[in-house]
């Protein structure tokens, strides 16, 4: 960090065509075809519809909450709870389950408690303006904490045969629920981040909130939505992966704050906030997700996996700053 | 009287009074030499607190530092396997955390990027080295030489050198961050980056060394941790940084920067250390220690909030950062 330098004011802009060639998003698209071309020659497994269709469990229930995120990072502030959430909406669609409720009952819990808990986040962060980095590191433990407290090293079993299919169903051929539900996600947050005031807010806020509120901008209102948006997306990822595992145990998603964060920032949103954009998050999620698969298809192990993405994280970050000669 | 307002003295107070609570029911608890069991099952929390708390003050956070302890303590067992004398392998140990915050720093201070975002990436590649090292095997006690295990436990005056490691490191860091040109430094670059350059400060060089220290710290500590509890494998302290953060916060390290001691990070490290260490004597089912722990991290930062007086707006953000 060093004394702000004079800003560049350019005399001409680029071409708008030349200035997408250039984008994170052309080099993440890129990336994407390469990893597919890659996977395609190392594995004969990897071209054919139903692999395909596996790999993509990879990716979408944590992608529903990457874009929650991405939106939440933009304007500044990070949620480290996500996957506690899905640990303790898990744990509450396990209790009615065992109570009896029926199949939409146990959604709607799961979502709900998404929701209390993002409002947990919101009302520690918006209302009482706290540090979220360090909010959600709290709830992070306390909403963990709970399912553990409920479930200790029990588990929950015997979700109703008709629930599966959320994390197990197909709409169309090799078309699955998971897949749809992602699609419809990425274009709504799509169009709320990149074609709504709403959008523009968690911009503006991103990169001056102070200046944001000087324009009319309710701040901490805007944050408060954001946080209740990545608990609802954790309630529903919980629906999802509860439904695709068919049991609950409290460490259940263990980790994938992280994996989330990391698609996030490869997706070229600014861990600093300010700016980023939901297409990136997709090609990210989609890259992250055939990596994943194709390493799983060569039995290269999980953890070997997660020493790449970690490089990856720093290295996209890394390289562009070293060209740069930042 | 600004003692007794001081965060630090209410922290005190307030593991004091638990303490004192517990007493109450189980006198056994407070005796001396489960006290002192408390204090030594906490050090190695205590240490990694310490390396912690300077890169918070630095405006940075090592989320590294328990994959540092894992891997440097692996890296000692199979040293120790190896037939490498002890006094060698505690130099490699301290070395080799130092290295490993050392890249953490590098990234941070020539490249700028975020530490969360480095040392998010750097937690996970380092506890990867662990397995790609050993394929995912276990180090056992056996396997360990009887000098290797001893060390940590051997007691001296009454406590084990563990606890001592400990006490001095508090010591020696209590000094150096008030007595030295570097210490004020992590002060000055938390506190205000920019008048901390017009002071003739490298912002990013100081962070660099915040980092070498939270390294070397963790590398230590990871000996100390494979030793005492005589086995290493990958995920040796899983999830440890987020104790560690937690120690520092409830501490009241301001996680902005620039503000907080190390009695503090030390409390705050002693007061988890209570908790954990109390929950099995009161009875209560060791599943509750997370939730406890996320709600004492909720109510630390909001007692800190609260305590913080509000600052003038800030219009620019670039004059702002």
């Amino acid at each position: 960090m060093t004394a702000p330098a004079p800003r560049i004011v350019v005399d001409r802009l680029h071409s708008p065509f030349r200035r997408a060639l250039r984008s994170w998003e052309t080099i993440l698209l890129v990336v994407a075809v390469a990893v597919f071309i890659g996977n395609t020659f190392l594995s004969p497994y990897f071209l054919n519809a139903w692999n395909l269709s596996d790999a993509t469990f990879n990716f979408t229930e944590k992608a529903m909450i990457a874009f929650a995120m991405a939106m939440l990072i933009v304007a500044g502030e990070i949620d480290l709870s996500v996957a506690s959430i899905i640990a303790l909406a898990s744990t509450a669609m396990g209790l009615v389950m065992t109570a009896g409720a029926g199949v939409p009952v146990i959604v709607l819990v799961g979502i709900g408690t998404g929701l209390i808990c993002g409002a947990v986040n919101g009302f520690l962060v918006a209302g009482m303006g706290l540090p979220s980095i360090v909010v959600t590191i709290g709830t992070m433990s306390l909403f963990r904490g709970i399912a553990f407290i409920v479930l200790g090293d029990q588990a929950f079993n015997g979700y109703p045969p008709e629930f599966a299919f959320f994390g197990q169903g197909y709409v169309w051929w090799v078309i699955s629920f998971e897949l749809v539900l992602f699609i419809i996600f990425a274009l709504i947050y799509w169009a709320v981040l990149h074609r709504s005031t709403f959008g523009r807010a968690v911009y503006a806020i991103g990169n001056n909130a102070t200046a944001a509120q000087f324009s009319g901008i309710r701040v901490q209102r805007v944050r408060f939505i954001l946080f209740l948006l990545t608990g609802v997306m954790s309630g529903v990822a919980a629906v999802c992966l509860t439904s695709r595992l068919g049991s609950t145990r409290p460490s259940i998603a263990t980790g994938w704050e992280l994996e989330v964060v990391t698609m996030v920032v490869l997706g070229g949103v600014n861990i600093l906030g300010g700016s980023g954009t939901i297409p990136g998050v997709v090609l990210a999620a989609i890259i992250m997700g055939m990596v994943t698969f194709g390493f799983g298809l060569l039995n290269v192990p999980g953890i070997v996996m997660s020493v790449f993405l970690g490089a990856l994280l720093i290295g996209v970050i890394a390289v562009p700053r070293l060209l740069r000669g930042k | 009287m600004t003692v007794l307002k001081s965060r630090e003295a209410l922290l005190a107070l307030a593991i004091l009074v638990s303490v004192g609570i517990i007493a109450m029911r189980f006198p056994a608890f407070v005796a001396p030499g489960n006290l002192a069991n408390v204090f030594n099952d906490t050090a190695p929390l205590m240490l990694l607190a310490i390396g912690q708390m300077i890169v918070i003050l630095t405006k940075c956070i090592d989320l590294s530092v328990a994959a540092n302890l894992a891997l440097t303590g692996m890296v000692a067992a199979l040293m120790n396997g190896a037939g490498v004398p002890l006094p060698l392998i505690l130099c490699a140990v301290i070395v080799l955390g130092g290295v490993l915050g050392a890249v953490n720093g590098v990234l941070v201070w020539k490249l700028g990027i975020p530490s969360i975002v480095v040392t998010l990436g750097t937690m996970t590649i380092y506890r990867g080295t662990i397995f790609i090292m050993t394929e995912g095997k276990w180090v056992n006690a056996h396997e360990m030489t009887e000098g290797f295990k001893a060390l940590p436990r051997l007691v001296f005056l009454g406590l084990p050198v563990m606890s001592w490691i400990a006490i001095a490191t508090i010591l020696i860091f209590a000094v150096v961050l008030t007595r030295t040109a570097l210490g004020r430094a992590f002060y000055a670059v938390g506190g205000n980056p920019h008048a901390a350059v017009y002071a003739g400060i490298d912002v990013g060089r100081t962070q660099f060394w915040a980092f070498v220290i939270s390294g070397a710290l963790a590398g230590f500590t990871g000996y100390l941790w494979v030793a005492r509890y005589a086995v290493a494998y990958v995920d040796v302290a899983g999830g440890f940084e987020l104790d560690v953060v937690a120690a520092c916060v409830i501490g009241g390290i301001a996680i902005a920067g620039g503000a907080g001691s190390i009695w503090g990070a030390m409390l705050g490290a002693i007061f988890l250390g209570v908790i954990k260490n109390a929950l099995p004597v009161v009875g209560i089912s060791p599943f509750w220690q997370m939730a406890i722990s996320g709600t004492a991290i909720i109510l630390a930062v909001a007692f800190n909030a609260a305590q913080s007086r509000p600052k003038g707006r800030l219009i620019l953000r670039e004059a702002a950062q």
